[in-house]
This record gives structure tokens, sequence and C-alpha cells, in this order.
């Protein structure tokens, strides 16, 4: 098995209901990703995810220096930004394309799918 | 059988699908696969021109192959699980032409045009791996540095072990979407075997020839299904044509070329797969082209070209296939049908002005139509736009011609 991370990517400036269009919209969504996790879940893919806070409540840290440095924002200024994220175990990439694209159509948005290289 | 050098290393090529593809099956490691088999045909152009070729060449090489791969893990210290698991596996599949080894190469073809590689590296990792072509090779026939196609290359084996790319036959439901990715890539092979670009050969027979055995392979293993078999009838039925394509380093279209140079075995094989495709009456896209080249082969002279039948298919495999390239061949046999005229208004409204193609298509219209200036343009624009020295060579004499 191999563990993916399936990070969902939309635009960074977000409106009231997201970007979903409408209250409605934006519940349907919750309500369809909410049963996504749940299959993930029952069938065994599930590793853990989350939804994130807008990219402008993001804080920089380099701690390379000998005094860390604080900068405020996200680490890139781009339009779009990652939004969420899985991460499941598959037995192979097939299996975590499959996944994807039902997470995709879940969450209305698009995912990236990247194996790790290492899960601690 | 001679077991010469290059005796031996015709029948490794021959071979190095089958090979590879099993000992990826064994090992589940494509660079650990690619070395041993690298090996072996080491140890055979050692002993084979000395002591003969063993009369199980395909079995003497898996057996010398795998034992090279089981030497190398034991040798290598750091192993992870997955390479002592391998050691510890032991392969009993006695190695036969047919039956489950087949599955090997299908399964490996299947990886090689999976979707999640970028189409580039597809066609370059089926010809290194299922093709056994160097990849010296390779980046000549595409046009690039051999750093270049070494490095996709190696991207590409990189990705399809860290994101474990599945080593298998998808699934029923999933085949048809995927089988036609795996023909995209033997048929885009044969084309650029057809009309290579570039300033070298402008047929590449070595590319259309490894197209079409690959293609006799992907047959075998999928006998059922017709798309397969019209594919294989397409590229049978062109390659035909192939020695009556060149004359003096030009490009001869086929209304002009000498149909006694073509080759009537391939046509009747061709004809043989068509027909076979229209009996199992579940039409595609590869079939429809074989069906058009057909017609065109069944012409004893290019004036007895049932044209009618020709527009009537692209119509068909318009309903399939509504591009803009596919309205243009269709627009080149309406020339033929219903005249120059009629043609060239369907032709100006396709958006295709970087496609030489469709400048050839202007320039020939233009020409019969006796708009000798407009024509000479179209010729100017084709000739721009094409990388082929046989199509370059026949259009400047074209516009030569024009007075």
């Amino acid at each position: 098995m191999t563990h993916y991370l399936l990070s969902v990517h939309g635009p960074a400036e977000l409106d009231e209901f997201g970007n979903y269009g409408s209250k409605e919209e934006m519940e349907e969504a919750f309500a369809a990703t909410g049963a996504f996790n749940d299959k993930l879940r029952a069938d065994g893919y599930w590793v853990f995810a989350g939804g994130l806070e807008s990219a402008a409540t993001a804080t920089v840290v380099d701690g390379q220096g000998e005094a860390p440095v604080v900068t405020d924002g996200p680490y890139l200024e781009t339009k779009e930004v990652i939004g969420g994220f899985w991460v499941i175990d598959a037995p192979d990439l097939d299996v975590a394309l499959e996944l994807a694209a039902e997470g995709s159509k879940a969450c209305r948005g698009k995912v990236e799918v990247r194996p790790f290289g290492g899960l601690g | 059988m001679q077991g010469g050098t290059a005796a031996v290393e015709r029948l490794f090529r021959e071979e190095y699908g089958r090979l590879v593809a099993s000992l990826v099956r064994r090992f589940a490691d494509i660079d650990i696969a690619e070395e041993a088999a690298g090996e072996a045909l080491v140890v055979a152009l050692e002993k084979w021109p000395v002591s003969g070729v063993p009369p199980n060449p395909g079995g003497w090489l898996t057996t010398t192959a795998g034992n090279r791969a089981i030497d190398r893990i034991r040798r290598e210290k750091q192993r992870d699980a997955k390479h002592l698991a391998a050691l510890m596996y032991h392969d009993d599949t006695a190695y036969e032409r047919t039956g489950a080894v087949e599955d090997d190469r299908l399964r490996l073809l299947f990886t090689c045009c999976h979707p999640a590689l970028a189409p580039a590296a597809r066609i370059a990792l089926t010809l290194r791996l299922l093709g056994g072509l160097t990849v010296a090779e390779i980046a000549q026939a595409f046009l690039v540095p051999e750093t270049t196609m070494a490095q996709r290359i190696t991207r590409a084996k990189q990705k399809i072990a860290a994101a474990k790319v599945p080593y298998r036959v998808p699934e029923n439901a999933d085949l048809p979407e995927r089988l036609g990715g795996v023909l995209a890539v033997l048929f885009l092979v044969f084309n650029e075997g057809y009309l290579a670009t570039g300033d070298g050969d402008p047929v590449r027979a070595d590319l259309t020839a490894e197209a079409i055995r690959l293609t006799r392979i992907l047959r075998q293993l999928l006998p059922e299904e017709p798309e397969v078999a019209g594919l294989l009838g397409l590229q049978l039925l062109t390659e035909a044509r192939r020695k009556a394509r060149v004359r003096n380093g030009q490009l001869v279209p086929l209304g002009e070329q000498d149909r006694a140079g073509w080759d009537r075995a391939l046509i009747a094989e061709g004809h043989d797969l068509v027909r076979e495709c229209l009996a199992i009456n579940r039409p595609g896209r590869y079939q429809i082209l074989a069906a058009i080249n057909a017609v065109h082969t069944d012409a004893p002279t290019a004036s007895d070209t049932d044209w009618s039948q020709v527009v009537a298919l692209y119509d068909r495999l318009t309903r399939l296939d509504p591009s803009p390239i596919v309205a243009l061949n269709r627009a080149v046999a309406v020339a033929e049908l219903d005249g120059p005229e009629v043609a060239l208004t369907l032709v100006d409204r396709l958006p295709l002005p970087g496609y030489h193609a469709w400048h050839v298509a202007r320039a020939d219209m233009l020409r019969r139509l006796g708009r000798t200036a407009e024509a000479k343009e179209a010729y100017d624009a084709a000739i721009a736009a094409t990388q082929n020295s046989a199509e370059r060579a026949y259009l400047s004499r074209k516009r030569g011609e024009l007075v």
C-alpha cells in the first residue's frame, strides 16, 4: 500500500460562499464531501483529511538562520492555492486516481495526486 | 540457426519485450528488469556465436536474466522488503510462447501507456521497454538530444515506481478507454515513421515496422477487440504503399503513385482485417480509417476510386470524432466527388492555420481552380509548415510548375 496526498486546489480569493456560488451549492458540496469521507473510512483508505483556512491566514517561518524570520502571508503569492487535502492509503495509482476523481466531484475542485516518499 | 553477433542481436530484439515484461512481473522493478536483460544479452553474445543458439533462446534468456537479477539483489546489502520478497519468490512459471507469459507484455504495455504519464514519455517507454530500441535510437527518431530522451525515460520510470503506476491490464469497465491510450501510442509511432519530421529519412521504415510488430502482439493478446484489428488493418494498408510513396526524394501523392509498387500481400491481409471488423459491427475510429484505406487500395487506378464511399466513411468518422482534422480529410475527398470549389469552402472554415496539411489542401484546390496567385501563397505557407523533407520537395515542385 502507498500513501497519497490528494490536495484540493482552488481560487485564493473566496467570497461569502467559498467559491461555490450560493449557500445551497456550498451546503451540497459540504454534504457530498462528508459522504465521500465516510466512504473512505468505510473502505479502509482513510488516513487523514482536513480543510484549510484561507491562504491569507498563513505565516511563513524561516528557521535556517540564527533567529527565525517570520513573514505574513502564504509562501507563494498565487491566484490558486491549496484549500484542503486528504491523505489516503491505496494499493496503487489507479485506485488513488479513481478516489481523487470522486473527491474532486464531491468538493467541486481540482485534485492533485502525489505519492508520499515516506510517512512517519 | 546462425549464431553470429547480428543474429544474436536480432533474436534479442525480438525477445526483448517478452523478457523485460516477465522480469518486471517477477521483480516488480523496471530498472532491475532492464539491467538483467542487458546482462543476459552480453552473456548470449559471448556464448552463442561459439556454442550455437540454444534450442529455446527465449527460455534461456529468461533464466539467465532472472539469475543475474537475483545475483544483483544478493550483492546489494541494503535491500528493502520488496526486493527481499522478490528474492524469496520462486518463479515456477514455465516459459511459453503463449498464455500467461504473453500477458506480461500486455500488462507492461498498459503501464507504459498509462494516462498519468506525459504523452511523449508513453511513446518513449513503449519503444524502449517493449520494442527494445535503445535510448539513442528513440532520441534520433524523435529529434531530441539523447540526454533529453534519457531524462524523459528516467523520469517516467521514477514516477511509475514512486506513484505505483499499476502493472496490470485494466478492469473491463476501464479497458476501452485505457486501450484507446495504447492504440494512440502505436498510431503515433507508426505516423512518425510514415511521415517523419526533420531532415533525416522522409520515411522511417524501422518505426513503421516496430509499430506494426507491437500492434500485431496486441492483436494476438486481445483478438476480440475490433479497434485493435482496425489499427492493424490501417497500418498494413498504409505500409503497403510505402515503397511507392517517395520517388527521387519527393513525396508521391496517392493519386500519382505507381500502384504496381504496392505490396499485395499486406493489402490482402489489411482487407481481411477490415472485413473482420465489418462482421463484428462495433465501429470505431481506427476501423473507419482502415475502411477508407481499403477503398483506396481496392481501386486499380486512382480514377477508379469510389469517392462517394470515402466521403460516406468520413461522415461516419465525423460523428465519432467531429475534429477539424477529420473535417479537413473529408473535404479532400469531397474535392474529388463534388469538385474543388465546394471543397475549398469547407476547408476555408477550418481553424487550422498552423497545420501543414491544411495549407497543402488549400494550395491543391486553389491550383485546380486556376487561382494561381493564391495557390502560390498557399504552397509557400505549406512548405514553411511542413517538416518532412520529401513533402517539402514535392510541394516546391508543384509550386514551381505554377505559371
